[in-house]
């Protein structure tokens, strides 16, 4: 039996962030007004938002499905290559030792730097964008996947082996499932940077000839024309993006694992 | 049990082990097991219990001396034999049902046979019910008589059992004690178990061997004449404690010639 506080309690945990939700937009009228009539369009009112959300709509929306694009080819090409990387490197200690340093340089060059190069390389556009995502996402694949392949439980591996499996069924039917909690660890690490990137990418590396590029294009032109509340609806349209990356993310980990790891168990044992 | 003339189904012989350059963990170990012995091994931690399976089942090389298993070497034997961890050591993806026919499998078993040695295995550990079920839904008993069953799917002549209760709670120890010799008297495989139980020692096995550690080494060697089929009255039978008392003194002066 719950005891009858709970559902009180239940209420106020919808109740609150609405709450908190309604006062931010409160605190954000009442700056924006005692902000001078000639700052004022620093910080364009919420409705001022909402109505740029709407008149630049098209743009947006075509936008984001670009950068979208972007992103999700990066983002999946990352995940296939980090996968099969990931299979090497859980070889031998041997190979990890002779291919981290140079996954560490990868990560540890800022985009910024590679994003002129890439656009020298392969022109401005989705490809120099879906390169941008792939770079972020690559690195915390590769680590957790191989992390994951590594770690299996030494006494099942020793099982397979006295059932004389040969090396293709260790590694698909024992190493690969036991590394899915890892992978899927990596993957919500890289589904959270994947709009990030693709954006940044977008910012530097992002396409107007001939058609549309994608937010972080947006971003540059509406900033140079000063338009705020078209700026912060693209700061809305990104969020979204994020979301539903992430929002991807959890409902694969979450097909993959609910039955049987205990991130997802309940009480029902 | 073990019926004369019959040769031995697993014989060491002056077997040595050490890992690399260590010390050695095994010495001159020598002893055979006939058809149908329940052996078990027990002494101080370190004299190499667990090593001895190990062996046996091929899993690692002998340093030096000779391991014969049903008239062949152990890495020849691997489908005669089957191994119960310490830790139920199941996959935690697969169902209860999918976990017992991991073995057969990677044999390449049919979906057929596979089925039907599947149902008989869960119905020997009385798990039918759970076939479904995936190992977190399961108690600690459930998982180790999964790991049981896994073990019986392959039908093997030969299991050994590393410390397979060790785990669990006394009550559930006993319980599964029982089920295992109830197995046994419908399939008769040899059967070697290491344990740091002495009653537990006494109430599976007809031979005890009490090892003695740094290096490893068979100290001494008892018979248990305790008629099978063993149950809860075995245990509160004068003999039954007299062995128990017996294998104590025993270890107890083993424990004393460590150095």
């Amino acid at each position: 039996m719950r005891p009858p506080r709970s559902g009180l309690l239940r209420a106020l945990r919808h109740l609150l962030p609405v709450a908190t939700g309604a006062g931010m937009i409160l605190a954000w009228y009442g700056i924006h007004l005692t902000m001078s009539s000639e700052q004022r369009f620093l910080l364009p009112a919420p409705h001022e938002v909402a109505r740029a959300f709407v008149d630049e709509g098209p743009a947006l929306w075509g936008a984001a499905l670009n950068t979208g694009g972007g992103a999700l080819l990066g983002f999946a090409s990352a995940v296939a290559l980090s996968f099969l990387l990931a299979l090497v490197l859980s070889l031998s200690p041997l190979v990890r030792a002779s291919f981290y340093p140079y996954l560490m340089i990868l990560q540890m060059t800022p985009i910024i730097v590679m994003a002129p190069i890439l656009i020298l390389w392969v022109g401005p556009g989705l490809k120099s964008v879906t390169i941008i995502t792939f770079l972020i996402c690559f690195f915390p694949m590769v680590v957790n996947t191989t992390q994951g392949l590594i770690s299996t439980d030494r006494n099942l591996v020793d099982l397979f082996r006295m059932c004389r499996a040969a090396k293709w069924q260790e590694i698909f039917l024992l190493r690969v499932p036991a590394a899915l909690p890892y992978f899927f660890t990596g993957l919500r690490i890289a589904g959270t940077l994947a709009p990030i990137g693709a954006i940044v990418g977008d910012f530097y590396a992002g396409n107007s000839a001939g058609g549309q590029g994608g937010l972080g294009f947006l971003a540059i032109i509406y900033s140079s024309r000063f338009q705020m509340g078209a700026l912060f609806a693209t700061a809305a349209v990104s969020c979204l993006l994020g979301f539903v990356f992430v929002a991807g993310v959890i409902a694969l980990s979450w097909l993959a694992l609910h039955k049987w790891h205990d991130s997802f168990s309940q009480s029902d044992a | 049990m073990r019926q004369e003339g019959q040769p031995p189904i697993v014989e060491l012989r002056d077997v040595d082990k050490r890992f690399g350059d260590g010390p050695p963990i095994l010495d001159k170990v020598s002893f055979a097991a006939g058809r149908g012995d329940f052996i078990t091994l027990i002494g101080p931690s370190g004299c190499g219990k667990s090593t001895i399976l190990k062996l046996i089942s091929g899993l690692i090389p002998v340093s030096a001396g000779r391991i014969v298993v049903d008239g062949m070497e152990p890495s020849s034997a691997v489908e005669r034999l089957a191994f119960v961890f310490q830790e139920p050591t199941l996959l935690p993806w697969l169902s209860v049902s999918r976990n017992v026919e991991v073995p057969l499998r990677l044999q390449g078993a049919g979906a057929q046979r596979r089925a039907k040695v599947v149902g008989k295995a869960l119905a020997l550990v009385r798990l039918e019910d759970r076939r479904d079920y995936y190992p977190r839904q399961l108690s600690g008993g459930q998982k180790m008589r999964v790991s049981l069953a896994r073990a019986l799917s392959v039908e093997p002549r030969i299991l050994l059992l590393d410390e397979p209760f060790a785990a669990l709670d006394e009550i559930t120890r006993n319980h599964l004690n029982e089920e295992l010799l109830a197995i046994r008297q419908q399939l008769a495989w040899t059967a070697f178990f290491v344990t740091h139980s002495v009653a537990e020692a006494v109430f599976l096995s007809n031979r005890i061997l009490v090892m003695s550690a740094n290096p490893g080494r068979v100290h001494d060697e008892l018979a248990v004449d305790l008629p099978y089929p063993r149950t809860e009255e075995t245990r509160e039978s004068q003999e039954y404690q007299r062995l128990v008392g017996e294998v104590s003194r025993i270890l107890r002066s083993v424990e004393e010639l460590k150095p």
